[in-house]
């Protein structure tokens, strides 16, 4: 057990040396489907998130009941069990949203990231890594969302989660928030961070 | 003709107008994962398209015979146990997702033991993708669809028979298999050009996808105006 990282290691990675989306880029069904305003994004970031968490916590208290050739069924309804969970919650508590979101919560289910954190960390790590590691990879994976939401609302509107932001002369850019714009935010902010990337490196490498 | 003119909108609006990936972008992993040549790209668009059939087959025939409310099978069973009024409205749909995937993760497994024991040139094609497409969005998508057209419509006339679902299941497919075909040919393109450092690898594909929704979305509007043009009426 000496190898794996330690809980805070595990938190600490989720939320950039790992990120879900921009490093491993798993979850991305969501990432674009969602992300055309801030709180359609974040919600179903706080989605993914709980389902995450419960999922990882009971996975890592049965670690040792699993069997190899059964695990990933394992995984999956245990998955789904938590997505009815939320989606029940979601339709009682915020109705509006729960349309807006519509089928995308129940795609939580084959969600990969959940079924990859389940595979590599909850399988293998007690229960105070995997809820780390749970926490870890939703605030990263909360921020990625956040970050092309933002994006595309702002130009696509011109306001922030409903606040205007821009001036009224700015020219909605409709394509934004339309599925086009997805793909182009997404693919922009993956080169950006590609390229801090490779600057960062290059000083460090200097340096050293 | 009015039947066969509605199977034939949902058709084309799976296929095109409303396609499962640049419209919907569900199943977008393989779309940016296994698209980086066009045979390949074959491959996984059949799989695809060949489990989405069985797929959406089985979820229709669950959802009509055991999950919704006043199922006839469900109701059956349950009147050994309890008042007929109340065995009636039995309700499981609480329990669809569990079933769904449940039903899907075995569905592959069958059909890929199957395929690979009759037929051993279909499995060179697509076997090894089978595996993979358990966990593809775009399959439980198509499923999720066909249960809001039984569960979610106002009166029981309007609920989708298993013809409609089907031709979603089938052309679903072929709208996923267009859109990673298309994109194959363009990666391989792509290859042989000078593609800035930070572009490399999946951020130029997301842009390339970027480019083909835009294109795709040139279909905005056909299945009203064809309506329209049939029908008379809007």
């Amino acid at each position: 057990m000496a190898n794996f990282p330690t809980p805070l290691e595990r938190f600490v990675q989720g939320i950039l040396p790992e990120n879900p989306v921009y490093r491993q880029f798993l979850g991305l069904c969501p990432t674009l489907a969602v992300t055309n305003g801030l709180k359609p994004a974040l919600t179903m970031a706080l989605a993914v998130g709980a389902v995450l968490l419960c999922a990882n916590v009971i996975i890592s208290l049965i670690r040792n009941l699993l069997k190899p050739h059964l695990r990933i069924v394992v995984f999956t309804l245990t998955i789904a069990t938590f997505v009815t969970i939320v989606d029940r919650v979601l339709a009682a508590y915020m109705y509006q949203m729960s349309k807006t979101l519509g089928p995308y919560i129940p795609l939580i289910i084959v969600n990969c990231i959940i079924i990859c954190r389940c595979e590599v960390c909850a399988s293998r790590q007690p229960v105070t890594a995997a809820a780390a590691d749970a926490l870890g990879q939703s605030i990263g994976f909360g921020l990625a969302l956040a970050s092309i939401a933002a994006v595309r609302e702002i130009l696509g509107t011109g306001m922030l989660a409903g606040y205007q932001v821009l001036p009224d002369v700015w020219p909605a850019w409709v394509i934004m928030v339309l599925p086009p714009g997805a793909f182009l935010t997404f693919g922009l902010l993956m080169a950006l961070v590609n390229w801090v990337d490779t600057v960062r490196s290059k000083k460090t490498g200097g340096r050293g | 003709m009015d039947y066969l003119f509605d199977i034939m909108l949902i058709s084309l609006s799976a296929a095109l107008i409303n396609n499962f990936v640049l419209y919907y972008f569900v199943g977008i992993c393989p779309f940016i994962g296994v698209s980086r040549q066009v045979g390949m790209a074959v491959g996984m668009g059949s799989a695809v398209t060949f489990v989405m059939t069985v797929a959406v087959f089985l979820s229709w025939t669950i959802t009509t015979l055991i999950l919704m409310p006043g199922a006839p099978l469900s109701a059956w069973v349950a009147g050994f146990f309890m008042p007929a009024d109340k065995a009636a409205a039995i309700d499981l749909t609480i329990l669809t997702y569990i079933v769904y995937i449940f039903s899907i993760a075995s569905s592959v497994q069958f059909v890929e033991m199957y395929v690979r024991r009759f037929y051993p040139p279909l499995y060179k094609t697509f076997g090894v993708f089978l595996p993979l497409i358990t966990t593809n969005c775009a399959i439980l998508f198509a499923c999720l669809t066909v249960m809001t057209n039984i569960v979610g419509v106002e009166s029981p006339e309007e609920a989708w028979d298993l013809g409609r679902a089907l031709a979603l299941g089938i052309f679903g497919g072929v709208g996923f298999t267009i859109a990673i075909v298309i994109m194959a040919g363009i990666r391989e393109e792509l290859d042989l050009c000078d593609v800035p450092q930070a572009f490399k690898g999946t951020a130029i594909t997301l842009i390339v996808g970027g480019i083909l929704a835009m294109a795709f979305m040139g279909f905005t509007g056909v299945d009203s105006g064809i309506r329209v043009a049939v029908t008379g009426a809007p």
